[in-house]
């Protein structure tokens, strides 16, 4: 076990830069995400951590050692891929051996590490069977027990999780972070559903066109995104284009609205307000962030109701409310107030990346 | 409407059988005329036969040019099959794994056998061997050696095929798996690569060892006088009589051919190689 330091590295293949000048440092047991749409260079940045490729520059370092230029069979990094990679022409329990027998690690040893690992992800019984004549979440666990059984001092999972249907997914997922703490390895992980980096990583790392955005714990990035693809990429909101006001306090609309809001960044051309932090009152009202609207569509979602507001500029909200009784149902066409909360609203720039 | 679907169905599926059917008679067909008449009793190949037997097969032992000629291309055909294995494994990894320049060059350069008639391999092999016992007073024409030095060329372009296939067919992330256990790439490549090729190196070996038995162009220019391969047996009887004793040769071949191949096929599955 060891942090991982990842010092400017980038990756060119032939004309596409898959990765652009990435830091990250990863402290000793933290399990980090690497999120961002598909194309960004998240297996690229975790295939240059491992070693099976190289950066093209920068420094890769694991605990004291530059591993840079070292070859992934010298880096004692665990892997566990997409696609689960087992060995087909092996049993279970030489899978999870193969590493150990590199090792050369004596016959008693290796039998109880593997005992122990198998254990670990729940498949004591399986130690005879191919990997054909397992499930898809039984070979995960399986690829997951032969990464650990070598106590790497990185795990690496390459969206360890998207081959595994809905439910399956909660579970492994669960397990996943269950199985980090208890090892306390350090460990990135990649994936594209935000759901899950937002449920599994102590900090994410959100990439686009192989640069990074932004890095930091979940909740940071879903209340201070540093810019308009972060905000966008997680959770919903709303993005509202204008320029701060002349007050400081506020960010006015294109459409003349001002609104007072939390923070504005230096140079700030986007309002980003989350659905739910728009409050929605039948009637009229008035007060701090209070404009008058219509609501343009209701969708029952069972505990919230999603709305779609049409303000008196033109401009359009998203609001999600809280659904009460039956009395207190939303209907099309009905006059409401909409109650911006002024310590959600975040004046941000759309464009700049301010990796944190 | 159904109805017409259906027959247009059916009529599809019995022109398909038609088509299997008429191709597999044309590859079988002089198979099973081959067995059939090595046990005609008739010297005279005529139809109908004028009863069986067992003579040819019997007559087979006491010429003694199909016993030594067997020998020698079954020796060539092993040593030329190994020869042919030894260069075109590495070959294949270093072709569909290495970042090798001028790759789809290189390929086509190991394929070029196929294309070239192998009376011409023969006829350049023969002046390039010459040449060389004149350098270096090493006899190798007519030598196992010199066959199988001939043969490999015949070989390679089959077992290139089918073991750069077949290693095309290995997902590369369970190398990198093995990679990343701490298996070197020589490990890797013999614990994990290799046996998921298995099947496409003894499918490899199998037509190898084929391609070379049943060669005659380039055995012709490689014999010495009183030196002769099963082929050119053959060939030599045939100048001479027309009678069922080649059949019966032939229906041998057949089925060692037939058994080998029955034999491997219980031990890894040829279907999923080739
Ligand atoms: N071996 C390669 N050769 C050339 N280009 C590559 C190679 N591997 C990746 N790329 C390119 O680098 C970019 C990043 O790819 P990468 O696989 O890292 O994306 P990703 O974020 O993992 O995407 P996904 O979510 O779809 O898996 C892509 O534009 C891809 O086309
Ligand atoms: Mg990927």
């Amino acid at each position: 076990m060891a942090a991982l330091h990842l010092s400017n590295i980038s990756k060119k293949f032939a004309e596409v830069l898959a990765v652009d000048d990435l830091s990250l440092d990863v402290a000793d047991g933290e399990f980090v995400v690497l999120l961002g749409p598909s194309g960004c260079g998240k297996t690229t940045t975790l295939r240059m951590i491992a070693g099976f490729i190289e950066a093209s520059a920068g420094a890769v370092r694991i605990g004291a050692r530059d591993v840079t230029h070292d070859p992934p069979y010298r880096r004692n990094v665990g892997f566990v891929f997409q696609n689960y990679a087992l060995f087909p022409h092996l049993t279970v329990a030489e899978n999870v051996a193969f590493g150990l027998r590199r090792r050369r690690r004596p016959e008693r040893e290796i039998a109880e590490r593997v005992a122990r690992a198998l254990a670990l992800v729940k498949l004591e019984g399986f130690e005879t069977r191919m990997p054909r004549q397992l499930s898809g979440g039984q070979q995960q666990r399986v690829a997951i027990a032969r990464a650990l059984v070598i106590a790497p001092d990185v795990l690496l999972l390459d969206e360890p999780l998207s081959n595994l249907d809905a439910k399956l997914r909660r579970d492994v997922r669960a397990e996943l972070r269950r199985l980090q703490q208890l090892s306390g390895i350090t460990t990135v992980m990649v994936t594209h559903d935000q759901d899950e980096a937002m449920s599994i990583g102590d900090r994410l790392v959100v990439m686009n066109h192989g640069r990074v955005q932004q890095i930091g714990t979940p909740q940071a990035l879903y209340r201070h995104p540093a810019n308009r693809f972060v905000a966008g990429f997680i959770g919903r909101g709303n993005f509202l284009a204008g320029a701060p006001g002349a007050d400081g306090r506020s960010f006015v609309t294109r459409g003349g609205l001002a609104i007072i809001c939390a923070r504005i960044d230096l140079g700030a051309d986007t309002l980003l307000i989350r659905p739910e932090n728009i409050a929605v009152h039948p009637g009229r009202a008035s007060g701090v962030n209070c404009f008058a609207a219509v609501i343009e569509a209701a969708v029952f979602q069972g505990s919230a109701f999603d709305l779609d507001l049409r303000l008196a500029t033109g401009e359009t909200l998203e609001a999600q409310v809280a659904a009460g009784n039956a009395a207190a149902d939303w209907t099309v066409g009905q006059q409401v107030t909409a109650m911006i909360d002024p310590d959600a609203a975040v004046g941000i720039v759309s464009s700049s990346s301010l990796p944190a | 409407m159904v109805r017409g679907r259906g027959l247009s169905e059916r009529l599809r599926r019995l022109a398909f059988a038609g088509a299997v059917a008429v191709s597999l008679t044309l590859i079988l067909a002089p198979l099973v005329l081959v067995v059939w008449l090595s046990f005609f009793r008739n010297e005279i190949l005529s139809l109908p036969p004028e009863g069986y037997s067992l003579r040819w097969y019997g007559a087979l032992a006491e010429q003694h040019q199909f016993v030594t000629g067997f020998q020698l291309s079954a020796l060539v055909a092993l040593a030329a099959t190994a020869a042919g294995l030894l260069v075109t494994l590495p070959a294949a990894f270093a072709l569909t794994r290495g970042e090798l320049p001028g790759r789809a060059a290189i390929l086509h350069a190991l394929m070029s056998p196929l294309i070239v008639p192998a009376l011409v391999v023969g006829a350049g092999l023969y002046l390039a061997l010459i040449e060389f016992e004149v350098e270096t007073g090493l006899p190798v024409t007519g030598t196992v050696f010199g066959f199988a030095a001939g043969h490999v060329l015949l070989t390679i372009p089959w077992s290139l095929r089918l073991l750069t296939a077949n290693l095309a067919g290995v997902d590369p992330s369970i190398e990198d798996a093995a990679l990343s256990l701490g298996a070197t790439p020589l490990v890797t490549a013999l614990k994990v690569t290799l046996p998921l090729i298995w099947p496409g190196v003894v499918a490899a070996a199998l037509f190898s060892f084929v391609v070379s038995f049943g060669n005659i162009e380039v055995s012709l220019f490689l014999v010495q006088p009183g030196q002769t391969t099963l082929p050119i047996a053959v060939l030599q009887y045939l100048e001479w009589k027309v009678d069922p004793t080649v059949a019966a040769v032939s229906a041998l071949q057949i089925a060692l051919v037939a058994a080998a191949l029955l034999i491997t096929d219980r031990f890894v599955s040829l279907a999923k190689a080739v």
